[in-house]
């Protein structure tokens, strides 16, 4: 006993580790890896492009070959798509969602939709671009088409099929924020609405839903901000290298987003501006500037997101206190 | 839960409600017939079916692009042999002799469509990505996890997020215009697009992938082991070696299956940062096509019908069904985890 109680001291004197400093170091340093190269990347962008940035840049069609002039109908079209994208996305993701929830129970069918969204959530980018072409624009397209007599209106490539390609891409961002949105509304609560006679459906209206609205808005702003960046599903279902015009048709006398015209987008501008322009040399600075608008846009909108969820988990905590 | 469900099962006549409930007056009445009329329950289950139909179209959705990249890729081989997707017998007239060519030449005389050119240049790039990206994001997810205190980790994980933010072609971008040249600086390569220079970009969006699911493997490990583990005496590192990342080894295993699954995927990032030559090649500064950049460079131009078309519905289905069941180990892997942590 004496001799153990003598060597405490000894135990509990700490020798300098230099595997655990070594350790810490590099896990600090690899944790930091990822945020510098965010900042180069930030940076590098910012410096180069803010040159060729100005109003007119952004309100004015590009001039002289794209050598020239503003990306306004690249920023219109990817608005447009974004939005016809979240449209059809939004209530077949929250549906699902709800059903997932509130009246799946771990039967098969709901095992077998979770494996069907984590899949979705993996499939390749480019082949939602084959299946964009395969089935929207082969398939469902040019069958309307023999169906309306309408000749070749929807059997090719066009801002409504890039929209449907994109917001099946999208589904599972939805779904599984959505999920959670739900999933954080407190089952007192339902049980409390239900108690006093409310239906299923009333309850899930009027109690669950309203709770759950910031959790669902956030999924729907990173489903945007997917959208918006993706550019491989839209290569061959709707975007145009250079169009003249806007994608716009007057109905009864007001203008509107016409879903059956091609249109210009900004990540695939980017993309052609680099790699197929004839002089990709020269347009650096425009490509610069237009890699500056879309990562504020969709930097942004996930700024929004993630604010958003946290102004409603804080919210959420106190209300279930 | 069976008390709640009542008002949604009308199993007993509607009128014998009636009597039980009489003494409580007309307006308890009402309420009854309100929650048992038959049109309501018409609108219950017609929201019901609606949201069913919502949840299983992603179902749905998965199976059709299942049966739409098989059907157009079957059509390959009404002309083309399944030989000729590993390679094909050439006459060469400058070497007079004919030689086994394993190349994707889809615009040609003889129009080749061997996949060993573009699985060589895929996993070219989808390997090194992984292991830069695992390496990294096991230390970052060990960091947050363990170490980092919970200020720390509210700023790091949404600027994590942010990155997982970034567009793909943004990243493509930056590789093509500022790395590339830098990185040929360094490495002094014959070609300034090449293989290396896409896995460093695919391995930014892997990434967030990894560290966020590591983090989450390791967060799920029960802080008992950890007591545990320092109680014996072991330091802050023994535990974190010895203990939690043995108890995390599955659920991280898995974020790396799903990584390498997303950097095969990867489409625009290869597509401007690798060079795009269909090579057989082991070197990783050589420049490669993938086939997600194959896909992507050529569906543009194809006829639909023809045999090309045909060609990149089969490079598509071999992707598709390599991701598939990448993604399909993943979520076993992860699976088997939540059944042994439950324990």
């Amino acid at each position: 006993m004496p001799e153990l109680l003598l060597s405490l001291p000894k135990l509990r004197s700490r020798k300098i580790d230099w595997v655990e400093i070594a350790s810490s170091l590099t896990v600090r340093f690899f944790t930091l890896v990822p945020l510098l190269v965010l900042l180069a990347i930030l940076g590098k962008v910012f410096i180069e492009g803010s040159g060729r940035m100005s109003w007119s840049f952004l309100t004015e069609a590009p001039a002289e070959g794209m050598t020239q002039g503003g990306i306004f109908p690249c920023i219109f079209g990817t608005a447009a798509v974004t939005v016809l994208m979240i449209i059809m996305a939004l209530p077949l993701g929250v549906g699902a969602a709800i059903y997932l929830v509130e009246y799946g129970s771990s039967s098969l069918l709901v095992r077998m939709i979770r494996a069907a969204v984590n899949n979705l959530a993996g499939v390749p980018s480019i082949v939602f671009g084959l299946f964009g072409v395969g089935f929207f624009i082969l398939f469902v397209g040019r069958n309307i088409d023999r169906a309306l007599q309408t000749g070749l209106l929807f059997g090719q490539p066009c801002m409504l099929w890039a929209a449907a390609t994109l917001s099946v891409l999208t589904l599972p961002v939805i779904i599984v924020s959505t999920e959670e949105a739900l999933n954080a509304v407190p089952q007192s609560h339902r049980a409390a609405s239900l108690a006093l006679g409310a239906t299923k459906w009333q309850t899930i209206r009027d109690v669950v839903l309203p709770q759950a609205r910031g959790g669902i808005l956030t999924g729907a702003i990173l489903a945007i901000s997917r959208g918006a960046g993706e550019t491989a599903p839209i290569l061959f279902t709707g975007c145009a290298y250079f169009l003249p015009r806007l994608p716009v048709v007057e109905f009864l006398g007001i203008p509107m987003i016409n879903p059956l015209d091609q249109f210009m987008e900004l990540s695939y501008h980017i993309f052609i501006m680099t790699t197929q322009s004839i002089n990709a040399q020269a347009t650096r600075p425009i490509q610069y500037a237009t890699t500056l608008v879309l990562i504020v846009l969709t930097f942004l909108l996930n700024l929004s997101a993630v604010l958003l969820r946290f102004y409603f988990r804080k919210r959420l905590g106190r209300i279930s206190l | 839960m069976p008390i709640f469900q009542d008002a949604d099962s009308p199993k007993e006549d509607q009128n014998a409600p009636r009597e039980v409930l009489l003494p409580l007056g007309e307006s308890s009445l009402d309420f009854q017939r309100f929650i048992t009329s038959k049109k309501f329950h018409f609108s219950e289950w017609l929201m019901e079916k609606l949201l069913l139909i919502a949840g299983v179209s992603s179902v749905l959705i998965i199976l059709l692009i299942f049966i739409f990249l098989f059907k157009e890729a079957v059509f390959f081989f009404q002309t083309g042999r399944l030989l000729d997707l590993i390679g094909k017998w050439v006459y060469d007239p400058w070497d007079e002799k004919t030689s086994f060519k394993m190349m994707w030449q889809a615009v040609s005389e003889i129009p080749k469509y061997s996949l060993i050119p573009l699985l060589c240049g895929s996993f070219l790039v989808a390997i090194p990505a992984t292991i830069i990206s695992t390496i990294l994001g096991i230390g970052s997810a060990v960091y947050l996890s363990e170490i980092a205190s919970a200020k720390t980790r509210e700023i790091l994980k949404p600027t994590l997020e942010l990155l997982a933010g970034i567009p793909t072609v943004v990243i493509g971008f930056f590789m093509l215009a500022v790395a590339a040249s830098f990185l040929q600086e360094i490495f002094h390569t014959q070609f300034r697009l090449n293989a290396f220079a896409g896995s460093l970009g695919v391995a930014i969006t892997t990434l967030p992938i990894i560290v966020t699911l590591s983090e989450d493997a390791l967060r799920a490990v029960p802080q008992e082991l950890r007591n545990a583990s320092l109680a014996l005496g072991a330091s802050k590192w023994q535990t974190i070696w010895g203990t939690a990342l043995p108890a995390a080894v599955s659920g991280i295993s898995a974020s790396v299956i799903l990584g390498f699954g997303r950097a095969l995927g990867e489409t625009m990032i290869v597509v401007m940062a690798t060079g795009n030559a269909a090579l057989v090649t082991g070197n990783i500064f050589s420049s490669v096509r993938t086939m997600t950049a194959n896909i992507a460079a050529e569906l543009g131009s194809v006829d639909r019908g023809s045999e090309h078309y045909y060609a990149l519905f089969v490079v598509g289905a071999v992707l598709f069904t390599l991701t598939f069941f990448l993604n399909l180990s993943s979520e076993i892997v992860l699976n088997k985890m939540r059944r042994r942590l439950r324990m």
